[in-house]
């Protein structure tokens, strides 16, 4: 944001050059990738040839394992990725046999190995420690083959006696959104569509919360002149009405009261965006980018690790900060003093002072969803 | 194995007969089959670059694709309406309709899974929600209730005219100790599938505008008023294209049993109207936007005043005998009833479910090219299903397709 300007702007890292890290559709950065090649002289393949690129353009690309993609920075146009999707259609049962024609590149049969088990690893939230771990360890080393950077993934789990929950002071916020900001930052977020998790309502003084006339997308300059503010995002309900209706538990409450995602096994269904009284859910409708220089590399695998298309996300109170005791991102980049966050099972805790000292409210309470997300005023 | 063997020459006569056919059949197939390409093309794209294509959003996330899954569970629950009367009842007149109601539940149903499939942001990953191999969140996710009786429903509308149209290929006739129990079996089913679609919207305690106890039994009566419709003007077509007799009779007592479920259903949509005007809630606030647009804002304005008039007015003409024995008048009838409750159940229904949102963000939807083009896919696709089937199903009945056994 320059000085210079009066009003606010929200910063998404739009501006920031983007990088090019590998302009292949195959993904593959060692040199034997020939999708280039094919994409200018697509008409003159003898069969041979094109087999043989069908081959390798299919092996070397996320799109054969789902249809969708999981490549992260790389750029496909669709003439050359419906070829793919032809291509590997094409090779169907032929793959396994023609396999050891490109296993010369040992990092090629590594990653058609990875993508093999991924496209058939289960539901996370019925895996045993080991199975996570190893989970963890082989998207960590897919996104090592791919890019050439290392990331850090957790898997840890929810710890005991543990239960976080969030409180927000409504006389306190003044509409910065530097809390939005951070979260894109934190949480790996689409930055195409300016996904946001968290929504910041400007309401008008003298109305009281009346949603209804509040505007949640404005651009000016805050604190604007006779408004109050007032954030919202996921609750993480203790009776999640979101969970019930997958009908294949790709999203579930943690142990800690986190209600979280596997994107890798959401279907992309949307009916638990549908359930959602609060508009806590965000969908990517397409695949989502965030340059490479600016992934948050450390991440957890049930939160700012990265998505794919057609899968669901949300707020997951940061979890791959959470569990290790830190505060959520806008918390921590909040310069009010708005959001508390904490253990609600810890008496010593600011969360719990705040919910047994001031007058405390939530929002839609006759749903019966039980939001770990309180409101308060000074 | 006698069964497999005459099941074999089946397929090939049924292949025989709907590739043969007059100059109007090729062309409608034809057609079929480059709006069904078309869709493809259109899904492909959808495929590759995401639902972006689409005019859904994170505001309204169920758009044009879930409003036809909605309506077409309607088109195929009512078949069971012919079903009763026919093996249950002992009712003749219904016998030819029948197997034309059942045909046009299996395309239905064919065109509703096509229409999830088409939703769903993972098609590829749609395996986890096989029982045994993926995790089937049975029996909380009233989306699992819906994929068994979906399923189920497919299943036993494809047996039950298949054992009917397998032994009649034989030249013999169809034991109803057979298939009696299957026929009872549907009806109930038929009630399920409806109700349950219905649950899907109305368990939703974050959608005012669904979470209503009257959701479900309005599904059942424009189901049953536009089913039966589609059915009639099914059998008028085939009445003149093909030389399978359908009496006036069985044409009238069908009209009979689409009056009384569109007045019912009219019935129904005054007590909601009443309930969401009368004494106006915070709740009522996505009626409001669906009849009358909020804020300006009134995308579906045209729509739902054409859908109300076209109901009012085939359900008035309908009731009156006079004008409902008189075919002209009927098939015209069963247009409007079907157009308007297309409209009414499915874009009336999914889109001001979003609108207003959670917070009162009203976010309008409009359906995108994309979209449009993989929507008449499908139905084309349904029309190509059906009109094989009716096919198949027409020449055995007429005794052209028999088993000759060698
Ligand atoms: S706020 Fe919405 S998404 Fe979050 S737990 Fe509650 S119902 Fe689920
Ligand atoms: S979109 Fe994903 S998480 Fe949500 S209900 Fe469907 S499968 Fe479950």
């Amino acid at each position: 944001m320059s000085d210079n300007k009066k009003w606010y702007t929200l910063d998404l890292g739009l501006n920031k050059k983007k990088s090019t890290s590998s302009s292949c559709g195959c993904g593959n950065s060692q040199g034997s990738c020939t999708s280039q090649a094919q994409q200018t002289k697509e008409e003159e393949l003898s069969a041979d040839e094109f087999y043989e690129r069908a081959v390798n353009a299919a092996i070397g690309d996320e799109r054969k394992k789902d249809g969708f993609e999981q490549v992260f920075d790389v750029k496909m146009d669709r003439r050359d990725a419906f070829k793919k999707l032809t291509a590997s259609l094409l090779i169907g049962a032929g793959a396994v046999s023609s396999c050891t024609s490109i296993t010369k590149d040992s990092d090629s049969k590594e990653k058609a190995q990875i993508d093999w088990e991924e496209q058939f690893k289960g539901n996370y939230k019925l895996m045993t420690d080991d199975e996570k771990k190893s989970t963890v360890d082989r998207l960590m080393r897919s996104y090592e083959l791919r890019t050439g950077k290392n990331i850090n993934m957790s898997s840890k789990n929810a710890e005991e006696d543990v239960l976080f929950g969030y409180a927000f002071n409504i006389s306190k916020c003044q509409g910065y959104m530097n809390c939005v900001s951070a979260c894109v930052e934190e949480n790996n977020q689409d930055r195409n569509s300016q996904m946001q998790y968290i929504r910041i309502h400007e309401m008008d003084d003298g109305k009281g919360f009346n949603f209804n006339e509040a505007d949640d997308n404005y651009y000016h300059e805050v604190p604007a002149e006779g408004h109050f503010y007032m954030g919202t995002q996921c609750f993480h309900c203790d009776n999640p009405p979101c969970v019930d209706v997958c009908p294949v538990q790709a999203t579930w409450k943690e142990e800690d009261g986190l209600v979280v995602i596997d994107y890798d096994w959401c279907v992309g269904c949307r009916y638990c965006m549908a359930a959602c009284p609060y508009d806590g859910r965000r969908f990517n409708w397409s695949k989502p980018e965030v340059p490479e220089n600016e992934v948050n590399k450390n991440q957890h695998y049930l939160g700012n690790r990265m998505r794919k298309k057609g899968v669901m996300e949300k707020c997951t109170f940061c979890v791959q900060r959470s569990r290790k005791g830190k505060n959520p991102a806008c918390v921590e980049a909040c310069p009010t003093g708005a959001r508390i966050f904490g253990n609600l099972l810890d008496p010593k805790s600011t969360i719990r002072w705040v919910l047994e000292n001031k007058k405390v409210f939530r929002l839609k309470e006759d749903l019966g969803t039980e939001p770990k997300f309180w409101y308060f005023m000074d | 194995m006698g069964v497999l063997k005459v099941f074999k020459s089946l397929v090939i006569d049924s292949l025989d007969t709907i590739t043969k056919g007059s100059k109007k059949y090729h062309i409608w197939m034809g057609f079929l089959t480059l709006v069904m390409l078309i869709g493809m093309y259109c899904y492909s794209i959808q495929l590759d670059e995401g639902l972006s294509v689409t005019g859904m959003t994170d505001r309204v996330s169920w758009g044009l694709y879930i409003s036809n899954f909605t309506f077409l569970v309607g088109v195929a629950a009512a078949a069971v309406m012919l079903v009763m009367p026919t093996y249950v009842l002992k009712d003749i007149d219904f016998k030819q309709a029948v197997l034309i109601g059942e045909g046009l539940a299996v395309a239905a149903l064919i065109m509703c899974l096509a229409f999830v499939v088409a939703d769903m942001g993972g098609p590829s990953v749609l395996w986890h929600m096989i029982p045994g191999i993926g995790v089937f969140n049975f029996p909380a996710s009233m989306l699992t209730w819906d994929v068994i009786v979906l399923n189920g429903y497919l299943f036993i509308n494809i047996t039950i005219p298949l054992y009917i149209l397998f032994r009649h290929y034989q030249g013999k006739e169809a034991k109803k100790k057979v298939y009696v129990p299957g026929a009872v079996l549907s009806v109930f089913w038929a009630v399920g599938i409806h109700l349950v679609t219905a649950f899907l919207y109305q368990g939703l305690q974050a959608r005012p505008f669904w979470n209503n106890a009257l959701l479900g039994p309005r599904f059942l009566a424009s189901a049953f008023a536009a089913g039966p419709a589609l059915i009639i003007l099914v059998l008028a077509v085939i009445r003149s294209f093909t030389a399978f007799k359908i009496p006036d009779k069985t044409i009238k007592k069908i009209a009979m049993i689409v009056t009384v479920a569109a007045q019912i259903n009219l019935i129904m949509l005054v007590s909601e109207l009443f309930k969401e005007f009368y004494a106006p809630t915070h709740h009522s606030e996505s009626a409001y936007y669906l009849f009358f647009g909020l804020h300006g804002k009134d995308a579906l304005l045209p729509w739902i005043w054409t859908a109300i008039p076209m109901n009012v007015i085939a359900t008035i003409i309908l009731t009156f005998g006079k004008f409902r024995n008189k075919l002209k008048v009927l098939y015209f009838c069963c247009f409007l009833l079907f157009v308007a409750i297309w409209i009414e159940k499915g874009f009336g229904l999914i889109v001001p479910g979003f609108i207003p949102g959670p917070y009162g963000k009203i976010a309008e939807y409009l359906p995108t090219g994309i979209e449009i083009g993989v929507t008449l896919g499908i139905w084309a696709l349904g029309a190509f299903v059906f009109t094989i089937l009716a096919k198949t199903a027409i020449g055995i009945e007429l005794g052209e397709l028999r088993y000759k056994p060698k």
